[in-house]
């Protein structure tokens, strides 16, 4: 038997099947509560969708997603995986803290918004290289060493923000608020139609990020070397590329771009640093990466379904007060389940199903 | 230093009660990773089991109902992660973190639709709970100097799942290191083909051992919700599973050292509620953010074999795959 299948199953039937099963599950945790999960499809849709404010919410939660996204997925393509988005996130948080409140009340914005972007993916980076090194020169496993530094990051940062960085005599864990150079405009000062939603130019950047991220893997010398490491590490080191550059090369621009995250949330929305803001967009990086197939147009649709996701639970809360927002966590856990361990469950049968049905393209061997 | 004193019964009793879940759980992970099914989902089956057992328990106001719902739901947990890196050869840290997402969402979402008390569970009555045992001559001997403080302060006084996690260390080290099971499991973490070739099934054996993981991670959890609190609320594990993940590894996958591993982890969780200011000398107050944060730094400088060296099973989150 032939394991080909046409690339358009592959790339787009799989993950359909693979994601409507994820849903039809979702549904039936809906029944099994006691309530309707068609009336609860369309109150989400139309929370998400149906009018500017809700649109504006979904591109914000969108833009986190583009970002922790992008990190699984460059660490993918080297055959890496960071769990660690969570943890760079985090740290990545004090680098846009500390241009902001540096330069935030002497610069404008378009000035600062660089230097931040410097300092997220500085810190961001930083806090995926030792894993990187320890993996590469210790031989430590990866997705355990990143799994601790998110813990030591959280403790880290409750440490800085109540030690350090806490406005004396406030009870809140978070530095001061940031001068409006320390800030990014919003999208609703351009589009009014998008009422209060904090989705702000960020979201440019994040797009940006996806271009650079399909350069950087398809088109240049060190994108093909990843993927070759990816592919087989005993194949890359036969051809002369050095395992520990990619590792280190690899994670450094994946924690940078899960870093990038703490742009939308620390410098757009909170316009502060707040303890836990980073509140598990990380970890839903690795959904959105196995859905888009590490590719960057396939996390921007992931990264938009799981925005609509998030911000149609919260309104579907509100409508169906026995659904809670936890409804959204539920639903990735089923995603990351049946877009990535449960993968390969549909193949075996699409594989039958299309060697019956083209005898012609599959020649005896 | 006086006031050391007086508090090091009381730490030693808390770190105790704190390294309970961490041992069942640490215990749970040996089992699935010394048969090559790497698990990061202890955390989800944990929490899934502490929601069953405190609704359960509150619902038949029965504490051994509320342990039996909360090792059914472990268990069911752990044959979806079995389902997914067994059968359909899935990766296996990629579901880990799937069951961990279900588990945190499904408990809150389940508690609010039956309880509506915003995720958590009632209150439990005494019965719904295990309650403190008095071990015999407990009274008698306290006035004993050092034994009887020790006896009376420290061992007695525990719910009975304390000491069943404690008895479960030289029975893991037993079924593990001193039975058929127990080596065709360490076996086919190391080398599956090997036991593939002798004639044993390589899926029915990792089936097995996710299984006992499901078992003890029920305890974990059930202890959590019914036995040190009365009752579940949301994410009470914070992060439990994978301290116990960490001293797994600490322990280099050994069932006695898993013990100490648990019992170190639990002091240093100890020590900040006993002692919120300690200061070293040299150095000044030490933050409780540290004693947080060292399980995770010295899993992490171990693992780099800076201090001697942890070694995975060898087959760990692979697939297996028959050959033809």
């Amino acid at each position: 038997m032939k394991n080909e299948l046409p690339r358009w199953v592959d790339m787009g039937l799989i993950p359909l099947l693979n994601v409507t099963a994820a849903f039809l599950v979702s549904g039936l945790v809906v029944l099994f509560i006691g309530e309707n999960p068609i009336l609860a499809i369309q109150e989400m849709i139309f929370g998400a969708l149906g009018y500017g404010e809700g649109f504006g919410f979904t591109l914000y939660y969108t833009t986190n997603f583009i970002f922790t996204g992008l990190a699984v997925a460059v660490a993918f393509h080297a055959g890496l995986f960071n769990i660690g988005g969570e943890g760079q996130a985090y740290i990545a948080g004090l680098g846009v803290a500390l241009v902001c409140l540096s330069l935030g009340a002497t610069f404008p914005w378009w000035l600062t918004f660089p230097v931040a972007i410097v300092g997220a993916g500085v810190f961001g980076a930083a806090w995926a290289l030792i894993p990187a090194w320890l993996q590469a020169k210790r031989g430590s496993h990866i997705v355990i060493t990143t799994i601790m530094f998110n813990f030591i990051a959280a403790s880290l940062m409750v440490y800085l923000l109540v030690n350090v960085l806490k406005v004396p005599g406030s009870m809140e864990p978070a530095t001061a608020r940031f001068a409006a150079g320390g800030t990014l405009p919003y999208l609703r000062d351009m589009i009014p139609a998008f009422g209060f939603s904090p989705a702000n130019v960020s979201i440019f950047w994040a797009l940006a990020c996806c271009v650079f991220v399909y350069i950087l893997i398809w088109r240049t010398r060190l994108g093909y070397e990843m993927r070759t490491f990816g592919f087989s590490q005993s194949a890359a080191v036969y051809a002369g590329i050095s395992p520990t550059k990619i590792i280190v090369v690899t994670m450094m621009i994946s924690g940078a771009l899960a870093g990038m995250m703490a742009l939308n949330e620390v410098m757009g929305q909170a316009q502060k640093l707040q303890d836990n803001f980073v509140a598990g967009y990380g970890f839903v990086g690795i959904a959105v990466a196995l859905m888009g197939r590490s590719h960057p147009v396939g996390i921007v649709l992931a990264a938009l379904l799981f925005g609509i996701l998030y911000q149609g639970g919260a309104e579907l809360a509100f409508a169906m007060p026995a659904i809670s927002r936890d409804m959204i966590v539920v639903i990735q856990g089923l995603v990351i389940l049946f877009a990535g361990a449960l993968e390969h469950m549909f193949r075996p049968s699409l594989i039958k199903l299309f060697s019956r049905r083209e005898p012609a393209l599959a020649p005896a061997e | 230093m006086e006031d050391f004193l007086i508090k090091l019964p009381l730490l030693l009793d808390s770190m105790i009660r704190l390294s309970v879940p961490l041992l069942f759980a640490a215990l749970a992970g040996l089992f699935s990773e010394r048969s090559g099914i790497f698990d990061i989902s202890l955390e989800g089956k944990m929490l899934g089991a502490a929601f069953a057992a405190a609704a359960a328990a509150a619902v038949m106001d029965s504490a051994l109902a509320g342990l039996l719902a909360g090792i059914l739901v472990s268990v069911a947990l752990a044959l979806v992660h079995g389902f997914a890196s067994i059968t359909q050869r899935g990766n296996q840290i990629v579901s880990g973190v799937a069951i961990n997402f279900v588990a945190l969402g499904l408990t809150v979402l389940l508690g609010q639709a039956w309880f509506s008390q915003g995720g958590r569970t009632p209150q439990l009555s005494p019965d719904g709970r295990f309650g403190e045992l008095t071990l015999p001559f407990a009274d008698q001997l306290a006035d004993v100097p050092f034994l009887g403080p020790l006896y009376e302060g420290i061992i007695s006084g525990h719910n009975i799942l304390v000491y069943a996690a404690f008895l479960m260390v030289p029975l893991s080290w037993w079924v593990l290191f001193r039975t058929r099971f127990g080596l065709r499991l360490r076996a086919v973490g190391e080398n599956p083909a090997a036991v593939d070739t002798a004639g044993v099934s390589v899926i029915w054996l990792r089936y097995r051992a996710v299984i006992v993981c499901g078992l003890l991670c029920g305890f974990a959890g059930a202890y959590l919700s019914i036995a040190q609190a009365s009752g579940f609320t949301k994410d009470m594990t914070a992060g439990r599973g994978f301290i116990a993940l960490a001293a797994l590894i600490f322990a280099k996958w050994k069932p006695v050292p898993v013990m100490m591993a648990c019992l170190l982890f639990g002091l240093l969780q100890a020590i900040p509620i006993q002692y919120p200011q300690i200061s070293l000398p040299g150095i000044g107050i030490v933050p409780g953010q540290v004693m947080q944060a060292l399980p995770y730094v010295l899993t992490v400088v171990l693992l780099a074999g800076f201090i001697g060296k942890a070694i995975p099973p060898k087959a760990g989150g692979v697939p297996y795959v028959k050959e033809r």
